[in-house]
């Protein structure tokens, strides 16, 4: 298992047109294959936790799933775009750019650091306008990859 | 302008950082320093205490409990959620921005820890509660200023019978004392029109932001019409807040969203809340006010004393609103007659009238650490509105704590109504304070009768602060009408 952050295959740059569980149930399918996670439903109840106390969509069309979870192995982030969007609660509209971020329950802060960055990133014009135009699925993990270095 | 904040989310690992970094984005637009510790999963990066001493105000973005507050004590602080700092930095920035001239401004009373709006993401409902009426009186202060001390100089320049005065618009003479007193007495008024719409908009933006305001002012406006008083603005702004919090959690097609906070949410919400202070509220506050007329009207004749202690604490109980008017009404109303009953009646009422302000006054002197920093500025002013009988110079101290503040405000009234009456003082004329003392019949005796009622107030609303519950720290103490609101 690599120990980056996101690799190819969690990558989905053409999600299905669906709603927000489903969406967030694919890309962690994507997890559970790379061996980041290890129980599926407890992972998912954990990311739903945390979408209940406050909807994880943001301005500019972007939804950020996400939790700390006893279920995850390491910190990882899975990427997944959706040309019609998909409806994270945020009050200007769906999302069409959607980061599950995973995050071990005891995660050491160099590992935490990594998914900080790519936090910061996110409020980055350019880191968003990059995924939008991105073809590749292998550029875009190796473009975020290379963007969250510390 | 130099700005630290704090950022702090429930799991550490998003938020936190976002949040951080927006602030950073939006300071750097303006052109502002600002450093950011992020209490989040990756370990925070702590302030340093040159930055924390340098800082102009503080940010504190945060769903979770701030860790270590106490470093920012004397400084402006603004709260918001980590979603206000994400999704609006840049008014999150202009809040804090704002915040600072009050630190400046607050010169011997210390320093000021109060923002212009202070809203606590994860406080207690009667905290929260507590925080969206201050937001609301802190936009209110200034215009009690404003207007009442243009009002007082109408009086000082005019005498008692500037209200009566023609509009300036139809007649202005620059070479007349009179005309500038007619002016300032308009101008002033027009500054007091706004009192209560402000407090209720300003309310309602406390609880549900920008969309919030236009209801909230449009619900402060219906409580203006129907004569429901700065109480019936109070429930205005909450009303308007509630509404618009809940309207926003309709979820709503994408298309339309955009809209929502510019047409949908204003439109609704005022329609929603003007229907129910004009329908629900009106009709029943009409109704009031004609059966407490005719019940006064019924007490003429009994005991002097009781009378003038009915009629002070009415005088004190909504600080103009509909309660309020019916007692000075009846007091003006009987001068007409000129009979000696009357002319007691109109002193015990101004004696009434000019107490709650000038007791706050005093409390807020005497026991500063009982009021918050917005409450102390406004006490300044407070003893010149008192002094010219503008009741409404009480209204930030009732509207930020109304369950302590009203009842101790009514027994210092009646107090001083009841002693009016018992030394038989006589007043002709329907206003103008300690202007028009020279037109009353005893006034030693008079002012004794006003300063027993301030003391008796004043005595009354510290013990309250002192020992019943503080606002901000108890739960029990907050209004029932919080649950529905808040829920």
């Amino acid at each position: 298992m690599s120990s980056e952050l996101i690799t190819t295959e969690l990558v989905d740059l053409d999600l299905p047109d669906t709603d927000r569980r489903a969406a967030i149930r694919s890309l962690a399918d994507r997890l559970v294959n790379a061996e980041r996670v290890t129980d599926i439903e407890r992972f998912l109840d954990d990311v739903e936790t945390r979408e209940q106390q406050m909807a994880t969509g943001m301005r500019g069309g972007i939804g950020i799933p996400h939790c700390r979870s006893a279920a995850v192995t390491a910190p990882s982030l899975a990427f997944g775009r959706s040309s019609t969007g998909i409806d994270f609660g945020s009050e200007d509209g769906p999302a069409n750019l959607i980061f599950l971020i995973a995050a071990p329950e005891g995660g050491d802060s160099d590992h935490m650091a990594v998914l900080a960055s790519l936090a910061r990133r996110l409020m980055r014009g350019e880191f968003k306008r990059t995924l939008l135009d991105a073809n590749d699925p292998a550029v875009v993990a190796s473009y975020v990859r290379e963007e969250v270095k510390p | 302008m130099k700005f630290v904040a704090v950022t702090a989310c429930p799991t550490g690992i998003a938020h936190t950082y976002m949040a951080a970094e927006a602030l950073e984005q939006a300071a750097r637009d303006r052109g502002d320093e600002l450093s950011v510790e992020t209490q989040g999963a990756a370990g925070s990066d702590p302030l340093s205490e040159q930055d924390i001493a340098a800082a102009d105000a503080v940010i504190l973005a945060a769903d979770v409990g701030v860790g270590e507050r106490d470093r920012f004590t004397g400084k402006p602080v603004v709260e918001a959620s980590v979603k206000q700092a994400v999704d609006s930095a840049a008014s999150l920035l202009e809040r804090a921005a704002a915040a600072e001239p009050m630190r400046v401004g607050s010169g011997s009373g210390g320093p000021s820890s109060d923002p212009a709006t202070k809203v606590t993401a994860n406080a207690s409902a009667a905290v929260r509660l507590r925080q969206w009426l201050m937001t609301g009186v802190s936009y209110v202060i200034p215009f009690v200023a404003a207007g009442g001390l243009l009002i007082a100089l109408s009086f000082a320049l005019g005498g008692y019978q500037i209200t009566e005065a023609p509009d300036v618009t139809e007649r202005f003479d620059p070479a007349s004392l009179t005309s500038w007193a007619a002016l300032a007495n308009q101008i002033g008024t027009a500054a007091f029109e706004f009192l209560v719409p402000v407090l209720a908009g300003f309310i309602a933006f406390a609880m549900a932001e920008r969309p919030a305001l236009v209801p909230g002012f449009v619900g402060g406006a219906a409580a203006v019409a129907v004569g429901a008083g700065f109480l019936g603005g109070l429930i205005a702004g909450l009303l308007a807040g509630g509404v618009v919090a809940g309207l926003r959690r309709i979820k709503v097609p994408s298309a339309v969203a955009g809209i929502m906070p510019v047409v949908v949410l204003p439109l609704f919400g005022s329609m929603v809340v003007g229907t129910l202070m004009f329908v629900v509220l009106g009709k029943p506050i009409a109704a009031a006010m004609t059966a407490l007329t005719d019940w006064l009207n019924g007490l003429s004749g009994a005991n002097a004393m009781l009378l003038g202690a009915v009629l002070g604490g009415m005088i004190a109980f909504d600080l103009g609103g509909p309660v309020n008017k019916v007692a000075y009404t009846f007091a003006v109303g009987g001068l007409t007659t000129g009979s000696e009953t009357a002319l007691e009646i109109m002193a015990a009422v101004m004696a009434a009238g000019m107490v709650p302000p000038l007791a706050m006054a005093l409390a807020a002197t005497v026991h500063a650490r009982s009021f918050s920093a917005a409450e102390r500025e406004s006490s300044r002013p407070a003893w010149l509105l008192g002094a010219s009988f503008i009741t409404e110079g009480a209204i930030p101290f009732a509207a930020s704590d109304p369950l302590r503040v009203i009842p101790s405000m009514i027994l210092g009234s009646a107090s001083a109504g009841a002693l009016s009456m018992f030394f038989g003082a006589t007043l002709r004329a329907p206003h103008g304070g300690l202007f028009v003392l020279p037109l009353v019949g005893d006034p030693l005796l008079y002012v004794v009768a006003i300063l027993a009622g301030v003391v008796v107030a004043a005595s009354v609303v510290i013990a309250a602060k002192t020992f019943v519950g503080r606002g901000a720290t108890s739960k029990e103490q907050a209004p029932e009408t919080e649950g529905a609101v808040a829920a």
